[in-house]
């Protein structure tokens, strides 16, 4: 589904990726482990196509396509989506409208029919009951006043209705107390654990990867995949620390 | 007046004076007075084509007790401009809550005077301006307060966004005050779409073009919540923001 080979990238003319490789296929669960400042949401921020990121070498596919070569409206419409590790309040704007509007422009793009009033608003409370955020709360504006707890959840719920194919989720976990930690995880699950599905990962800290079982764990440091394994590896992580496996 | 305005008339330094030269000279002001105890409201949209040139100017008395409200959407013409000049007796208030929506080579200006020339009334002015290519939007706001105008309360708020580098803004908020118990705020700010608002948007999937419609209607929403004229002004508002993205 996703083939990223030999990925450079910088920031402000300071290069953070220095040759990342990282293969998923469909049904997959991947974790992107690693110190504060190894590059990994500036990763989830490339592949997602936000401006200041700059690619200088490599190449990225998404199902057959160069993901690159797309604008962010079109990576999202073509079934990619990047759960925000800070999501952002947007005043003015509710949940509902911004959702609606959202979701029936990657339709229009991908040539499906605009989802109707009615059937919209039964998709998005279906999905907030299933992450358990009061279904008002969609009558807001998009994630102003929303606890840190309440603005990840709302991201699930964002994840559901958009329904993606590839959901890179960066620390999804940060903030969470211990219920939330476990609704959001059955969440991922139920929304993205499917044979036509693959997720992305990020997190610094194994406490997901209890809820969501990662297939791979991968140790990005300094830019690059440094570490591959099964889900031991996360364990291994936890116990020892980034030091002595990223050296 | 006569004779064209020139740019050293403050009133006229923003604008479009060629564009004025065609229509020279304007009509005298439409006079409205509320009499005392009344309620009146006046709603405006002003959507003319590109190429033309309307000013609006209005003389309003307000009487002692009564109250004004303006509702003004102004995004139509190379230049348009409304102008008001407004006086308020004891006890009076004045509302205004106006969208100004400027694209390229239109200039859209909004000139209040309001004159608190008696004790204990009330104005507010909410003002939003909107400004892409190379268009301007003005507002100069001036607040007279009279030496007897005690108590008078007084609020200027305007906040103008820029979509382009080459547009502009101009806000002037202008307080003369001579009375020693009054309140007279004023706040004006000039900025641009927040880019992490608009990459959390097209991350979920709207193209630019609907990512900053969508942030801009939120910017003047508010304005005409609850409105008698709602749908007029919301469809002006999504007509211009259409013409500007």
């Amino acid at each position: 589904m996703l083939q990223i080979d030999n990925l450079h990238a910088e920031v402000d003319g300071k290069a953070i990726l220095k040759g990342l490789s990282l293969s998923l296929n469909a049904g997959e669960i991947h974790a992107i482990m690693g110190p504060n400042g190894a590059g990994k949401s500036t990763l989830g921020y490339v592949l997602s196509g936000r401006p200041g990121y700059e690619v200088t070498e490599g190449s990225v596919t998404f199902e057959g396509a160069d993901l690159l070569a797309l604008a962010p409206y079109e990576r999202a419409a073509a079934g990619l989506f990047l759960g925000f590790q800070y999501p952002v309040e947007i005043p003015g704007v509710s949940n509902l409208q911004f959702l609606r509007e959202a979701l029936n422009a990657q339709r229009r793009a991908r040539g499906e029919e605009p989802l109707s009033g009615g059937d919209f608003i039964k998709r998005a409370r279906a999905q907030a009951d299933a992450l358990g955020l009061d279904p008002e709360m969609l009558k807001r504006p998009v994630n102003v006043g929303f606890s840190g707890g309440e603005k990840k959840r709302a991201e699930m719920v964002q994840m559901g209705i958009i329904d993606p194919k590839l959901a890179i989720l960066d620390e999804t976990d940060s903030g969470l107390d211990i219920d939330a930690l476990r609704s959001v995880g059955a969440g991922i699950n139920t929304i993205m654990r499917k044979p036509d599905r693959a997720v992305l990962l990020i997190t610094h800290y194994q406490r997901l990867l209890d809820y969501v079982k990662p297939d791979f764990v991968h140790v990005l440091a300094g830019g690059r995949i440094v570490r591959s394994g099964g889900p031991e590896l996360a364990h291994q992580l936890e116990a020892e620390g980034y030091a002595d496996i990223a050296a | 007046m006569t004779s064209l305005p020139t740019k050293r008339d403050e009133a006229w330094r923003y604008s479009d004076l060629a564009a004025l030269g065609r229509v020279w000279p304007v009509p005298v002001p439409d006079k409205i007075i509320v009499a005392a105890g009344d309620s009146r409201r006046l709603s405006l949209v002003q959507d003319a084509a590109a190429d033309q040139v309307v000013v609006r100017d209005y003389t309003v008395e307000i009487g002692v007790g009564a109250s004004f409200a303006m509702q003004l959407v102004n995004t139509g013409g190379q230049l348009g401009r409304v102008a008001m000049d407004v006086t308020l007796y004891e006890g009076a208030s004045f509302d205004l809550d106006a969208a100004l929506i400027a694209g390229e080579g239109q200039t859209v200006e909004l000139i209040t005077t309001v004159r608190h020339f008696e004790a204990n009334a009330t104005s507010r002015q909410t003002v939003r301006g909107i400004a892409g290519g190379k268009g301007t939007i003005s507002y100069l706001g001036k607040v007279a307060v009279s030496r007897d105008a005690q108590k008078t309360d007084s609020v200027q708020s305007v906040k103008g966004m820029l979509l382009d580098r080459t547009a502009t803004v101009n806000a002037k908020p202008e307080l003369e005050i001579f009375a020693d118990d009054v309140k007279c705020a004023h706040g004006a700010t000039v900025g641009e779409l927040d880019a992490q608002a608009l990459f959390y948007l097209a991350s979920r999937g709207l193209p630019p073009a609907e990512a900053k419609a969508l942030l801009l209607r939120a910017f003047v929403s508010g304005l005409f919540d609850g409105s008698a004229d709602e749908a007029q002004f919301t469809a002006a508002i999504d007509a211009a923001l259409e013409r500007l993205l």
